[in-house]
C-alpha cells in the first residue's frame, strides 16, 4: 500500500480509510494477520499512537479483531466486509451524482450517458 | 506524571527575553514537535531541560526534579551542532557513549550502523555531513532514555536522510519515553508527531494534538503554522 496523506483531514481517519480500502478490495483478505502497530506505523511513516488509534477504530467497526497474544487480524466475517464495501460504494455514488447534478445531469441523463459510453 | 514540566519558566540573556513565563507539560509515550520560527526560544528551552542553562525565573522539572546529575541520566540530547570529536572512529564513539551512559544499548547502535553500511573503523572526519547526522542520531536514540530532546534533527539533510531519521524515531518509539523534536520544517515531521507546541518570541502560543488541529481547522499543522506565523 502506498501512504499519501491529504492535509485537510486528520491523519488517523486517513489511515482508517486506507486500511478499510485494503480490506474491502481484498488486498488484505479475511483472516489476514496485520503487522504490529510499530511496524505499520513505520511503513506508513506515522506516529505509532496515531496508527493505534486507527486500528482501534477499525476494531470498533468490526473490520479488525485482536487476539491478546497473537496480534490483530482482518475479520473473517465476510458479511461485515460486504456491508462496509456497500457503504463506501454508496458514498462514491453520492459524490458522483452530486458532481453530475452540478453539470446538469439527472438520473436518466446519467443512465443514458453510461449506456452511450459502454 | 509528566516527564517534562515547565512552570512560569523564563530565561533572559541580558536585554533579550528568550523565554517568557512558559508553562507546559509533556507526558511519556508522546512524540512532540516544538515548532517556532528561528529565534523563538526552541533551543533555549531544550538547553534548560538538559541543564546546559539555568532559568532566570520559574521552574523546569525533568521527571519531577530540577535538571542535574540524575536528570541527565534520563535525558538523551541531540544538539543542533556537531560535537563529535573528528578523530574518533564509529567504534570509539560507541565506547565513548557506553562509558558515559549506563543506558546506552551498544548492540542496537552497532546494528543500526551496520544497516547503514557504516564501518566501525570509519572516522568522523571521513564521514559526509549526512552520515554524521545519522551517526549522531543513532547514538542518541540508542540510549534507553525517558526523554529524548532532538534539536533540529532534520535541518539541512537530504530527503532520504530525513526519511531515515524519522523512520528511526518511529522504530525506537517507547511508550514510557517522550520525544521532543524542535524544528521549523513542519511538513516533514507532522506525520510522526502526536502533539505540537507553537512557540514565538519566547511564549507558548498553543499546545495541541496534530489530529485535533486538522479536525478543527480543516488544514494541516504546516498550513496552520504558516497562518499563525505569517510575516
Amino acid at each position: 500500500m502506498e501512504w499519501v496523506f491529504r492535509s485537510e483531514l486528520p491523519i488517523y481517519s486517513q489511515l482508517v480509510e486506507k486500511i478499510k480500502l485494503g480490506i474491502v478490495s481484498g488486498a488484505l483478505p479475511p483472516g489476514t494477520r496485520l503487522a504490529s502497530v510499530r511496524e505499520l506505523a513505520a511503513e506508513a511513516g506515522v506516529n505509532p499512537n496515531t496508527m493505534q488509534r486507527a486500528l482501534q477504530e477499525l476494531e470498533r467497526e468490526g473490520l479488525v479483531f485482536s487476539q491478546r497474544t497473537a496480534g490483530r487480524f482482518v475479520t473473517e466475517d465476510v458479511s461485515v466486509i460486504d456491508t462496509v464495501k456497500r457503504d463506501l460504494a454508496r458514498q462514491q455514488l453520492e459524490r458522483f451524482r452530486k458532481a453530475m447534478g452540478e453539470l446538469g445531469y439527472d438520473r436518466e441523463g446519467i443512465m443514458a450517458l453510461l449506456k452511450e459510453e459502454e | 506524571m509528566a516527564i517534562l514540566e515547565c512552570r512560569a519558566l523564563s530565561k533572559r540573556f541580558g536585554k533579550v527575553q528568550a523565554l517568557d513565563s512558559v508553562s507546559l507539560k509533556i507526558e511519556p509515550g508522546r512524540v512532540i514537535g516544538l515548532l517556532g520560527p528561528n529565534g523563538s526560544g526552541k533551543t533555549t528551552l531544550i538547553k534548560l531541560a538538559n541543564g546546559l542553562l539555568t532559568p532566570t525565573a520559574g521552574e523546569i522539572l525533568v521527571d519531577g526534579r530540577a535538571p542535574g546529575k540524575e536528570s541527565k541520566a534520563l535525558v538523551s540530547y541531540l544538539s543542533d551542532k556537531e560535537y563529535l570529536p573528528e578523530w574518533m572512529t564509529a567504534k570509539q564513539l560507541m565506547d565513548f557513549f557506553a562509558d558515559f551512559y549506563a543506558d546506552f544499548d551498544r548492540e542496537r547502535a552497532a546494528e543500526m550502523l551496520t544497516r547503514l553500511g557504516i564501518d566501525e573503523t570509519m572516522r568522523v572526519k571521513q564521514m559526509s555531513k549526512g552520515t554524521r547526522e545519522k551517526v549522531q542520531l543513532i547514538l542518541v536514540m540508542s540510549r534507553q532514555a525517558k526523554l529524548y530532546l532532538l534539536d533540529e534533527p532534520i535541518g539541512g539533510v537530504d530527503p532520504a536522510t530525513r526519511d531515515y531519521i524519522l523512520d528511526t524515531i518511529i522504530r525506537n518509539y517507547n511508550p514510557s519515553a517522550a520525544v521532543v523534536i524542535s524544528t521549523h520544517l513542519i511538513a516533514d515531521v507532522e506525520q510522526v508527531l502526536d502533539e505540537v507546541i507553537f512557540i514565538q518570541n519566547g511564549r507558548v502560543l498553543l499546545q495541541s494534538s496534530v489530529d485535533e488541529i486538522r479536525e478543527e481547522k480543516g488544514k494541516s499543522v504546516d498550513q496552520y503554522f504558516r497562518e499563525v506565523f505569517k510575516c
